[in-house]
């Protein structure tokens, strides 16, 4: 496994498509998320509107786009953290399984129990490492086993050789890569069924975030990943399926919507849409 | 190689010299300001204990009042007396302030939060005398003055400092801990005591050292409900203890040189346990900053 202190070449090439990847057909799809005509609006902007999309099993999903195309929006109301957000409201269906988030007597601590999430920034608690990641079993009521628990998440997150010897210390004397791997941890040890990554890596170096990547392939046996990123090349490199989200302006109105949906290779080497072309070739955005 | 004169001079002159000087005159005038402050403190620690100095001696601090007429005695009596009486406010302010904190800033709407807080800063502003008047009105009138009555008057003072302290610390907690926390399925209480809370102790407890330096000097509320003992030791609280301030009320009202010489002798105990506390709690703050990573 890597670690952040050993240098590996970085790969600088415009666009490679990664050489593992899934691209089940229709028919093996395990549909996780349905998302239908789903619009999120803050006060009088409108972030997102009219997305409709399924989102599938043990594949990694990226969302591409340009900035304040609703991306960010669109990840965190598929585990509803956009409730957190004063004003935010969400129109639209968002079937998990079958079953609408939104509707009547869904808990949100439930939804996001089963939905877990990584965000932009490294957010370690100003805990100990080890407490970091026992924490949220701990709250939840998996006591068992915790030592174990711990140890796996944090391997599976490729931190444990790094950290093992130093469980009890600070989580803030963790490198900034470490920390945002000390988060997916964190995220995994309650064993959600989702894991929701926005822009997990945009602040973090490029070796920081190639562990980062490996992690995704290493982790999408056990989840479901959806992934936000800015960087073409990343969706490129992890992606089994890419939705590339646009801005619509009309009349001086900015609404982000989902302009294309597709498995990776093809949004990347023969998208349907001209907008597409354009965004993935460099020529906007 | 000779000194080359550049073609243009980057010297200081006509109107930039004259923006200079006025420069130069408004930080003097700063400085003189932020010196005069400094100066006042310590003008009144020297002046209070150059005139505390005859009084300061082990019975000062370990023997209550002499009874009346006859020479020595101490203040220990209304140091116990004040220690508890401030308790008896820290432990009917302390928890409540700390919940309306969390309650303003993690759970409250803004349209809720907004006029709590403005009652909180109105409270802040209320006269102690008011405070010392409203006690005695409920409380004094039909149960006699006590240790107790006065513990509550202030509570009531220390209150709104121990919310809002609480609430500023709170909001120095970053929303990404927030969300941290509640991404991973647990609820916002649980949240509260498990990261948002520890991550701020030292902040919550710095607010809550300053509102007991405030609360251990009030005077006018304790006139009211915490002013005629009996001098002698004693840790009855349902009954009025004697207390620092008003010691040093009744001493200075006296005419004898050495009951003077014993208020500004207690005056300096007071002085000293707001200097002390001030300086822990500023202590504590860098400490819980530093646990923030800021």
């Amino acid at each position: 496994m890597m670690t952040d202190d050993v240098t590996i070449p970085v790969d600088v090439a415009p666009v490679e498509i990664a050489q593992e990847r899934r691209t089940p057909s229709p028919t093996q799809r395990k549909v996780v998320f349905d998302i239908r005509d789903l619009a999120v609006t803050y006060g009088p902007t409108t972030a997102i509107s009219g997305v409709d999309l399924e989102i599938y099993g043990n594949l990694i999903t990226a969302f591409i786009g340009p900035s304040g195309c609703g991306k960010s929006t669109f990840i965190r109301s598929l585990n509803r953290m956009n409730d957190l957000v004063p004003g935010a409201k969400v129109d639209g269906r968002v079937l998990y399984h079958g079953q609408d988030i939104y509707g009547d007597g869904v808990d949100p601590v439930e939804v996001r129990r089963r939905i877990g999430m990584v965000f932009q920034r490294a957010n370690p608690f100003p805990k100990s490492i080890y407490d970091n990641v026992a924490w949220g079993p701990r709250v939840l009521g998996m006591k068992k086993a915790l030592d174990e628990r711990v140890e796996k998440a944090l391997t599976r997150a490729a931190l444990w050789d790094e950290v093992k010897d130093r469980l009890k210390k600070s989580a803030l004397s963790l490198s900034g890569g470490q920390q945002q791997r000390l988060c997916i941890a964190r995220a995994i040890a309650i064993e959600p069924e989702v894991l929701l990554l926005d822009e997990p890596a945009s602040a973090l170096d490029p070796i920081a975030t190639a562990a980062i990547e490996e992690l995704m392939h290493d982790l999408k046996d056990q989840y479901t990943i959806v992934i936000v990123t800015h960087n073409m090349q990343q969706a490129a490199r992890v992606a089994d399926m890419t939705a590339f989200f646009s801005l619509q302006v009309e009349e001086g109105k900015r609404t982000g919507i989902l302009v294309e949906y597709e498995n990776t290779d093809k949004l990347f080497t023969n998208p349907a849409d001209k907008r597409t072309e354009d965004y993935v070739t460099g020529r906007f955005g | 190689m000779s000194a080359v004169t550049p073609p243009i001079s980057l010297r200081a002159s006509g109107g930039l010299r004259r923006r200079r000087l006025v420069n130069k005159l408004m930080e003097g005038v700063g400085w003189t300001s932020a010196l005069l402050a400094v100066a006042v403190l310590f003008v009144v620690i020297v002046s209070v204990a150059v005139r505390a100095w005859p009084a300061l001696s082990w019975d000062f601090f370990t023997k209550p009042p002499a009874l009346f007429g006859q020479p020595g005695g101490g203040i220990s009596s209304a140091i116990v007396g004040s220690l508890l009486i401030v308790a008896i406010a820290t432990a009917i302010a302390l928890p409540i302030g700390i919940l309306i904190a969390i309650y303003l800033t993690e759970f409250a709407p803004r349209s809720v939060a907004r006029p709590i807080q403005l009652v909180l800063d109105v409270l802040n502003g209320l006269p102690t005398i008011i405070t010392g008047i409203f006690v005695f009105g409920v409380v004094v009138i039909d149960h006699g003055q006590s240790a107790y009555a006065a513990g509550f008057a202030l509570s009531i003072v220390m209150l709104p400092l121990v919310a809002r302290a609480a609430q500023e610390t709170l909001l120095l907690v970053p929303s990404a801990l927030r969300e941290g926390s509640l991404a991973l399925g647990v609820s916002r209480w649980r949240s509260v005591v498990g990261v948002i809370l520890p991550t701020t102790f030292g902040g919550v407890l710095t607010g809550a050292i300053l509102a007991v330096a405030r609360a251990a000097g009030e005077t006018a509320p304790l006139l009211f409900t915490c002013s005629i003992f009996n001098p002698a030791v004693s840790t009855d609280v349902t009954h009025a203890l004697p207390n620092i301030p008003v010691l040093i009320f009744t001493y200075s009202e006296q005419p004898d040189q050495a009951l003077h010489e014993q208020a500004w002798g207690a005056a300096l105990v007071l002085m000293m346990f707001v200097l002390v506390s001030s300086l822990l709690a500023k202590a504590l703050l860098a400490r819980s900053r530093r646990k923030l990573g800021r």
